[in-house]
C-alpha cells in the first residue's frame, strides 16, 4: 500500500522549492521502494513553514516542515512517511495551534484536497451548495445570500445579495456574471490561495450567481501576477466543462452557463470593477461615470454581477448549509467569516480565517508572532495600499468593517501588513502617491495631476521646505483627491498619506529632527 | 521608416487572431497570444491587428500602451520583475531595489546595454508574507536579500 504525501503547489511554497521538494521524494521514495503517491495540494497558508508536507499516516497528516529538497534523505531515513520523529515533525496538522483556532470555512478544504481532482472537491462536500441551488427558484437563492449577512468580500463590502437581486429585476436578454481576480492589494493574497488551492469552490460560486439571476455567461478575470492559478484554473474549467457543471446544461438542468478564463495585463486600476469591464471588452482600464451601475448596465452594456474570488468561493457553503449557519459567524454587521492576510514584516505570515471580531491584536501577535525582524511593531496597513497606516494604540480594534471604519480605517480585503520601527511612514505616504501616480487610468484630473503633485509636496515637505505650508497645501490636495476622483484610486490614496502625516508626524520632519526624535 | 512584420512575426500574429478573433472583447487575448509567441508585440502589428478587428489604429495603440505587462521593444535574455509594493517594502525591497539597480547599471523600464538584463517594477506578486519577491523570467523567488539576488543572477545567467 502506498503513503499518501501532500506538496503545495501554491506559488509561495514553489518559490521556496517545493517543486524539488516533490521530485526528490518521488525519485528517493523509489529507489529505496516504498511506495507513495504524491498529491499536489494548496496550500493551508502557513507561509513560514513552507515547504509545509504531510504524510497520510493512520487516519491523520502528519505534518514536517519547513521542508527543503537536501533534506528528504534524512526524513526518509527517520521514517516520516510512517509519521517517524524529526526535528521538522510538527505533529497533527490539524492539532497546530494556528490552524485549531481558526473558524476555516470558505478556506477549509485549502491543503486539505487535490485542488484539480473533481472526486476529491465532491468528497469534501464540493457540489451540494449548487445541488440544492438548483432545486430552487431565482429569487429563493438570492434571498438565502441576501439572508446569509454576505458582503462583497473584494473591498466595497456591498451586500452581495443586494446586488444579485438588481440584477436578478434588471431588464436584459443578456446577463453576466464577472468574478474579479484582480487580487493587486500589497499584503493579499486570499484569493490566490482559493485559486490555487480549491478552484471548484470559485467555479461553483459563480455558477449558482448565474443560476441566481438568470445569467448565462461569465468571465473570470484574473492577474497575469497569477500564472500559477492561470495554470490551476485553466485545467479545473476544462474539468468542469468535461463534467457537464458548465455548457449547455448545467448537471441536466435547463440552465445554460458558459463560463471564460480572461487574463489581465498589469494595471492595478483593472481590479476596479468598471476599469474592470472596459479591459473585458478590449479597451483601455478607464473608469466609468457611475450612474448607470454594472448591476443595471455592465459588461457590454448588459446587467452584470461583479464579485470578488472569496465572495463567490463562499456562496456554495452558504447554499449548502443554510443562510442561518453562516450569519451565526461574526458581529454587527459584518456576518460570517474572513480570511485575513498576515504580510510585510511579520514572523508567521499567513492565512487566518476568522469570524468578524477577532482583534487586531490578536493577529498580530498570537497568529502572526510579532515582526520576522524581532523588532517591535511600529505600524499596520490595513487594506491594500489605499488603507490607513496605524499605530499600535489602534491594535484593539475588532476586524469589522464598521469598527475599522468607525476607526478611520478601511479593512478592504482583509490584508494586513505590518512594519517594524524602522519604518519611515514620511517615505511611506511618498510611496502612496507615487502609485496613485503610476497605477492612475488617467479618465479624472484629481487622480493623475493630483499624485503627481502629491509627491511633490511630500517631498518639500521632507526636506523641511516650509513644513506648515506644505503640511496645509498637502491636506488642501487630499481633500481635493478624496472628494472629487472618480474612484476609489484617486479617492482613498489620500487615506494613507493622511493617516501617516496624522499618527506619525515626527517622521514628516527634516531629517536631523527625525534621529533625534527617534533616538 | 515603416516596420513590416517579419515571417515568424507575421506568423505569430496570424495565429493569435486566428485562435480568438471569435471572442467578445478580443482585442486583450490577442495582444496576450502575440506577446506569448514572440515576447513583445511588434508595432507593425498594431496596423494588422486592428485591421483584423475592426478596431482603429489609435484604438489598438492605446490598448497596447495602456498596459504595463505589453512589451513594445523585444525583451532583454532575462526579464527581472522587481515587486515594489508595501508588504515587500516592509521587509527591506528598497534596499534590495538600489542593490538591483546598481548591480545591473539599470532603471525600471530600461534594459542593459549587452541585452542581457531587462528590469521592470512590479506591485505586489502576491507572496506577501515571504518577501522581498522578484520574478525572474516568471520564476517566484522570496526572501531575496541583494546577496540572495546576486546568487541568483549566477545560478540563472543567460
Amino acid at each position: 500500500v502506498s503513503t499518501t504525501v501532500y506538496v503545495p503547489r501554491d506559488a509561495t511554497a514553489c518559490s521556496l522549492g517545493a517543486d524539488a521538494v516533490a521530485a526528490a521524494i518521488a525519485r528517493q521514495a523509489a529507489a529505496s521502494r516504498q511506495p507513495v503517491r504524491i498529491v499536489r495540494s494548496g496550500s493551508r497558508g502557513l507561509f513560514w513553514l513552507e515547504p509545509l508536507i504531510e504524510v497520510s499516516c493512520a487516519g491523520q497528516r502528519i505534518a514536517y516542515g519547513p521542508v527543503r529538497a537536501p533534506q528528504v534523505p534524512e526524513l526518509l531515513a527517520a521514517d516520516f512517511l510512517h509519521g517517524g520523529p524529526h526535528r521538522l515533525n510538527l505533529g497533527p496538522v490539524d492539532q497546530l495551534s494556528w490552524l485549531r483556532t481558526q473558524q476555516r470555512l470558505t478556506c477549509a478544504r485549502l491543503g486539505v484536497i487535490d485542488p484539480l481532482s473533481l472526486d476529491d472537491y465532491r468528497q469534501h462536500g464540493g457540489l451540494a451548495g449548487l445541488q440544492t441551488a438548483l432545486s430552487m427558484t431565482a429569487s429563493g437563492i438570492v434571498q438565502t445570500v441576501v439572508d446569509s449577512g454576505l458582503r462583497g468580500r473584494g473591498g466595497a463590502a456591498f451586500p452581495a445579495g443586494i446586488k444579485w437581486r438588481t440584477v436578478l429585476e434588471a431588464e436584459g436578454a443578456q446577463k453576466y456574471i464577472v468574478c474579479n481576480a484582480d487580487e493587486g492589494d500589497s499584503g493579499t493574497f486570499s484569493d490566490r490561495l482559493v485559486m490555487e488551492g480549491d478552484p471548484f469552490a470559485l467555479i461553483e460560486g459563480t455558477i449558482i450567481a448565474a443560476l441566481a439571476v438568470g445569467a448565462t455567461r461569465g468571465y473570470l478575470y484574473l492577474r497575469a501576477e497569477y500564472p500559477a492559478a492561470r495554470l490551476v484554473l485553466t485545467e479545473a474549467l476544462a474539468t468542469a466543462r468535461a463534467a457537464g457543471l458548465l455548457g449547455e446544461s448545467i448537471l441536466g438542468s435547463r440552465h445554460a452557463f458558459d463560463l471564460q478564463l480572461r487574463i489581465g495585463a498589469g494595471a492595478y486600476i483593472c481590479g476596479e470593477e468598471t476599469a474592470l469591464l472596459e479591459s473585458l471588452e478590449g479597451k483601455r482600464g478607464q473608469v466609468r461615470y457611475r450612474p448607470p451601475l454594472p448591476a443595471v448596465r455592465g459588461l457590454f452594456n448588459c446587467p452584470t454581477v461583479v464579485n470578488n474570488v472569496i465572495t463567490l468561493a463562499t456562496v456554495p457553503l452558504i447554499l449548502q448549509h443554510g443562510a442561518a449557519f453562516y450569519r451565526e459567524y461574526g458581529q454587527g454587521r459584518s456576518r460570517g467569516t474572513l480570511p485575513l492576510q498576515l504580510a510585510g514584516n511579520i514572523a508567521r505570515g499567513g492565512l487566518v480565517e476568522r469570524a468578524f471580531g477577532v482583534s487586531l491584536r490578536e493577529l498580530l501577535y498570537d497568529y502572526g508572532g510579532g515582526t520576522r525582524s524581532g523588532r517591535p511593531i511600529r505600524a499596520v496597513q490595513i487594506g491594500g495600499p489605499l488603507g490607513a497606516y496605524w499605530p499600535a494604540e489602534k491594535f484593539d480594534t475588532p476586524i469589522d468593517y464598521e469598527a475599522i471604519a468607525a476607526a478611520g480605517g478601511m479593512l478592504g480585503h482583509g490584508g494586513i501588513v505590518v512594519f517594524d520601527d524602522t519604518v519611515d511612514l514620511a517615505a511611506q505616504s511618498r510611496f502612496a502617491m507615487e502609485f496613485c501616480a503610476a497605477e492612475s487610468c488617467g479618465k479624472c484630473t484629481p487622480c493623475r495631476i493630483g499624485s503627481t503633485r502629491g509627491v511633490e509636496v511630500i517631498d518639500r515637505l521632507r526636506a523641511g521646505d516650509r513644513p506648515e505650508f506644505q503640511q496645509s497645501l498637502l491636506r488642501d490636495l487630499c481633500s481635493t483627491m478624496s472628494s472629487a476622483s472618480l474612484c476609489g484610486l484617486g479617492g482613498l490614496t489620500p487615506t494613507p498619506v493622511l493617516s501617516a502625516l496624522e499618527y506619525f508626524p515626527e517622521d514628516f520632519g527634516p531629517r536631523a529632527a527625525r534621529v533625534v526624535a527617534r533616538g | 521608416m515603416m516596420d513590416v512584420l517579419n515571417d515568424t512575426e507575421l506568423a505569430a500574429v496570424t495565429a493569435a487572431l486566428d485562435a480568438n478573433r471569435g471572442l467578445d472583447g478580443a482585442l486583450l487575448p490577442v495582444l496576450h497570444a502575440v506577446q506569448e509567441r514572440l515576447g513583445w508585440v511588434p508595432p507593425a502589428a498594431v496596423p494588422a491587428i486592428a485591421h483584423e478587428l475592426n478596431l482603429s489604429r489609435a484604438e489598438v495603440h492605446g490598448v497596447l500602451s495602456f498596459y504595463h505587462y505589453f512589451r513594445q521593444q523585444p525583451p532583454a535574455r532575462q526579464l527581472i520583475s522587481l515587486c515594489r509594493a508595501e508588504a515587500c517594502q516592509a521587509v527591506g525591497a528598497r534596499r534590495l531595489e538600489a542593490h538591483v539597480k546598481e548591480r545591473l547599471g539599470i532603471d525600471f523600464g530600461q534594459c542593459s546595454s549587452d541585452g542581457n538584463f531587462a528590469l521592470e517594477a512590479v506591485y505586489c506578486l502576491g507572496n506577501c508574507a515571504c518577501g522581498p519577491s522578484l520574478l525572474i523570467d516568471g520564476q517566484l523567488h522570496s526572501d531575496v536579500t541583494p546577496a540572495h539576488f546576486d546568487a541568483l543572477l549566477q545560478d540563472s545567467a543567460p
